[in-house]
């Protein structure tokens, strides 16, 4: 048993839902008590969707476990089916219903529709969300195509030479409730049609159980999201022969990465050398810069974002990467590695709390991360971008805004930066706010964060009366020394604030006035 | 009883569960925390309803069940101790502790009475330990509150004052203001439940008498009525008719003089009814159509046909206890369509048919019948608003109206053509 107050990840069925509500022609009858009928509004609050998801749910009541629940199922699946008339019928459990072990994946098969039932056994007390959502996608292509996979089609990735076309991909993994999944697809899309290459289809989103069928016609399959489209992809390499890219665009490097791989892939010659069609690289070159270059990065998210923000942050930007991790177990050993490359150590946890405590005690001037980091940062007062699921309805964005490809990289220069000129802003008013031209309130543009900043200040008081217990007894900060504090920008201070008590107990100062601030500087910068 | 159409229905639902409540439960009382023993859907399903996480520590979690705890029943018990304990340990700002049951817990028979029972001993009344149902196999949305309330009446002391007991979660202001009024008709011993620290439950006993401000409160009323309170009968403080009807009954059960009474109510309700005039101007003569979710569409709707003149097509409510909503019905005609129970699917047939100007519905559903050009108003909405008594009547009025200007601004054809 685990104490949860909130959770990065919703159970399995959500994930099996991402997966029928981004498709077209799915049904899924999903046995669950009504209550459950709550992730309807993922759907339909966060995305804005439109329709409804394709589900039925049971909605079993506790009179109902007393009698034949199995019956209830079937009368669902029924009416399910007559109603909507699916290509493909998903049905399965949540985790009440999988108590109770009524099976309705096996009693729908035994009904005579005459549709492709795909049965989801998808454990609710031990998996979680991106894991339903991929084993259901790879659920659902492997029962449309197992039997044409027995033919044992010999794959060839120069064919499309010989048979004198384009080769043709397939994007797998975009998917409802990801991030950023609807505008990536038309960035990826537009790349590849530049360097002669035809997307076969894309699935989940927006495909139907017809289009799954053309799977095997595709020269490459293009996984982008790991997280819902990896084990799809590897089983159909397995039984097609179809490779798949490694690679997931998100960055300038990461793109040009990818782009060769796709050539190589194909066994395509890339005449041209490809043309980084980006701003990143110049804005990140550009003078203005100069006050980004070394900023503290802390970034936390799913396995593929996270991975994609650290080599930006640190190739593309110049950061300094001061904390990872991820809620995913699954990308657990990825990220890993990637901290181990940037001698840090991952944090894999889905307790936010843990997070923030992690984002506290590295003192970033950025945050990237999910919508709970975003919070969390506020708190912290530290400016903060999105870059993964889990997301607010703010994270759907009107505009274009993709994370991939070359747009993708201007989109993530300007939603990086932008708070972090805020912060500085923030400062810079801070330091004229004596001046006669400013007053209070003056800062309109991030009414929220001033505010904050003022609360900041008090915290700061707080600190350094209450959380630093240990050296309560020990240090004192003088009037003037809190004041010399309070004119750090607030981005930095708490850092500067750890520092000066470190020095001055090294040095076994009890007051720490702003000669002490001053001493601890020059200490700190010697070294 | 009136001989209003009451149907039943049954098939898919679309309605939450009864940990739903927890969400303005623990608002209520910030010196108490909802412990749900249940699965990650249960977790999720509070943080979705709940929306935008501001608190660092929330109030509420889950001790979310695991293959392991599954397996063997003991330990489930021992596991739930133990995450109390540490819960406990972090938080020592708590002084009441729900523990609610989820399907999970409830199919797999965990006996959260029997561990909180252990806990209080072991806790020695630091802090008081209680348990309620809020599964979705049992209960739905604002019955949670009702399961909630029902466990702490055992906890209530023992007190033969006369004195008048509002029951129901009532937004802070509109509480106060009630309780002013009350003071005015010279009823002056008035407390609350729930109260506003958990731990400041009010006393009972056979001169109490009960006013219940939410319509859900059936199981809570029995227990109070149970420990010798009496229960007055009264129609729910919603609207201006609903409100005054509610203040005369309690005036009546305390002997309030008449005079008194239409002293105290007339310029209220005057004053009311004028600020309702431009919103009744706006609702008369559309049609609306409640989905069952909060148990208020019967009042709702009373309200909207009585005193906005909207045309009622159809009532969903979850469930009827005829009882409670006998003073209800009472005021509605014979012709008014209540169905109880819900098939979703079909429920949606009829609205596409109807064509009502205005749906109330959950907002899994809010969005996509607005695609299809039906304006909504979310039923989550109404349990969090200050909509209580005779001087919000014109705000809740405002709730129904605002959609209709919303969509009469959005679909403004004179302004593309001019
Ligand atoms: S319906 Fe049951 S399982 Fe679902 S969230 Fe509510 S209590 Fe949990
Ligand atoms: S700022 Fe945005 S993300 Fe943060 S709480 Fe408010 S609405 Fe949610």
């Amino acid at each position: 048993m685990e104490l949860t107050l909130w959770t990065y990840e919703g159970p399995p069925h959500v994930g099996a839902m991402r997966i029928a509500s981004s498709m077209e022609e799915v049904h899924y009858v999903l046995h669950a008590p009504q209550g459950d009928t709550y992730a309807d509004l993922l759907f339909t609050m966060i995305e804005r969707r439109k329709k409804r998801p394709p589900v039925t749910y049971t909605t079993f009541q506790a009179r109902d476990l007393g009698g034949d629940t199995a019956e209830l199922v079937k009368r669902n699946i029924r009416e399910a089916f007559d109603r909507f008339q699916p290509k493909a019928l998903l049905v399965g459990e949540s985790c009440t219903a999988e108590l109770i072990q009524d099976q309705p994946g096996s009693l729908a098969t035994t009904m005579g529709l005459d549709v492709p039932i795909i049965n989801l056994e998808l454990p609710a007390y031990s998996k979680k969300e991106n894991w339903g959502a991929s084993e259901t996608f790879y659920q659902l292509v492997r029962g449309l195509l197992i039997n044409q996979s027995k033919e044992n089609i010999q794959h060839d990735p120069s064919s499309w030479q010989k048979e004198g076309r384009k080769p043709r991909v397939n994007l797998l993994g975009p998917s409802l409730l990801g991030f950023r999944c609807r505008d990536d697809i038309i960035e990826i899309k537009k790349i590849l049609n530049e360097y002669e290459i035809e997307i076969n289809l894309i699935a989940p989103l927006d495909a139907t159980p017809s289009d799954l069928l053309k799977i095997p016609k595709a020269d490459l399959n293009i996984c982008l999201y790991p997280e819902i489209a990896e084990t799809t992809c590897s089983w159909i390499e397995r039984n097609f022969g179809i490779p798949f890219t490694k690679t997931v665009p998100i960055g300038i490097g990461a793109t040009k990465d990818f782009l060769d791989e796709v050539h190589h892939l194909l066994e395509k010659e890339n005449k041209n050398q490809i043309k980084i069609n980006s701003r990143l690289p110049w804005y990140s070159q550009s003078v203005d810069s100069n006050y980004l270059t070394g900023k503290r990065v802390f970034i936390f998210g799913d396995g593929t974002h996270a991975i994609a923000a650290a080599r930006i942050a640190k190739e593309e930007l110049g950061f300094e990467v001061v904390g990872i991790g991820t809620f995913s177990r699954e990308m657990a050993r990825k990220v890993r590695s990637v901290a181990k490359e940037l001698g840090l150590e991952a944090l894999i946890t889905n307790d936010y709390l843990e997070v923030e405590k992690a984002i506290k005690e590295s003192s970033p001037e950025l945050v990237l991360g999910t919508q709970m980091e975003r919070h969390s940062a506020k708190r912290l007062g530290i400016p903060c971008a999105v870059i993964s699921t889990p997301i607010h309805v703010q994270d759907v964005p009107a505009r274009y805004s993709p994370q991939m490809g070359w747009e993708g990289a201007n989109v993530i220069f300007d939603t990086w930066v932008h708070p972090l000129m805020m912060g500085l802003e923030e400062h810079l008013i801070g330091m004229f706010r004596h001046d006669f031209e400013f007053t209070d309130g003056h800062q309109s543009h991030l009414g929220h964060l001033s505010r904050n900043e003022e609360k900041n200040s008090e915290n700061t008081d707080n600190h350094l009366q209450t959380s630093s217990q240990e050296n309560q007894e020990l240090l004192i900060w003088t009037q003037e020394g809190k004041a010399e504090l309070a004119k750090i920008p607030y981005f930095v201070r708490e850092k500067v604030r750890k520092n000066t008590e470190k020095y001055a107990r090294q040095a076994g100062c009890r007051q720490i006035d702003s000669e002490t601030l001053y001493d601890a500087k020059v200490h700190y910068k010697d070294k | 009883m009136s001989g209003a159409t009451l149907l039943k229905e049954t098939g898919p639902r679309e309605v939450f569960c009864g940990l739903t409540s927890i969400v303005w439960l623990h608002r209520r009382m910030p010196d108490a925390f909802f412990l749900v023993v249940g699965s990650r859907t249960c977790a999720h399903l509070i943080q979705s309803a709940a929306g935008v996480m501001i608190f660092a520590e929330p109030r509420f979690g889950t001790a979310i069940l695991e293959e392991r705890d599954l397996a063997g029943l003991a330990d489930a018990h021992d596991e739930l101790e133990r995450v109390v304990q540490n819960l406990l340990k972090r938080r020592p700002e708590i002084r009441t502790l729900f523990l609610v049951g989820s399907c999970p817990s409830e199919v797999i028979k965990l006996d959260l009475s029997r561990v909180a029972e252990k806990l209080n001993i072991a806790l020695q009344g630091s802090v008081r330990v209680v348990n309620y149902s809020g599964s979705g196999i049992e209960t739905t949305f604002t019955q949670g509150e009702d399961g909630a309330l029902k466990a702490l009446v055992p906890l209530m002391p023992e007190s033969q004052e006369e004195q008048l007991l509002l029951v129901g979660t009532l937004a802070n202001a509109v509480e106060d203001r009630l309780i002013t009024l009350f003071n005015r008709l010279g009823i002056n011993n008035v407390k609350s439940f729930p109260p506003r620290n958990s731990i400041d439950l009010p006393a009972i006993g056979s001169k109490t008498k009960v006013l219940l401000t939410q319509p859900y409160l059936t199981d809570t009323a029995r227990e109070l009525n149970a420990r010798g309170a009496e229960i007055i009968e009264a129609p729910f403080p919603l609207g201006v008719e609903g409100s005054s009807l509610w203040m005369e009954a309690a005036a009546n059960a305390f002997n309030v003089k008449d005079i008194l009474l239409d002293e105290i109510l007339e310029p209220l309700i005057l004053r009311a009814k004028a600020a309702i005039k431009p919103y009744r101007e706006k609702l008369s003569g559309k049609k609306i159509f409640l989905l069952p979710e909060s148990q208020l569409e019967i009042p709702l709707t009373r309200f909207l046909r009585n005193e906005c003149g909207m045309i009622p097509i159809e009532v969903g409510t979850p469930y009827l206890n005829k009882e409670i909503m006998k003073a209800e019905l009472d005021l509605l005609p014979s012709d008014i369509r209540i169905v109880e129970g819900q098939h979703v699917e079909n429920q949606l047939d009829r609205v596409r048919e109807q064509k009502p100007d205005l749906v109330v519905c959950g907002m899994g559903l809010a969005n996509p019948l607005e695609a299809e050009g039906i304006s909504t108003k979310w039923s989550i909405e109404l349990v969090f608003s200050p909509i209580h008594g005779i001087d919000q009547a014109a705000d809740l009025a405002e709730l129904f109206a605002r959609p209709l200007y919303r969509h009469d601004l959005l679909n403004n054809k004179q302004l593309s053509y001019a």
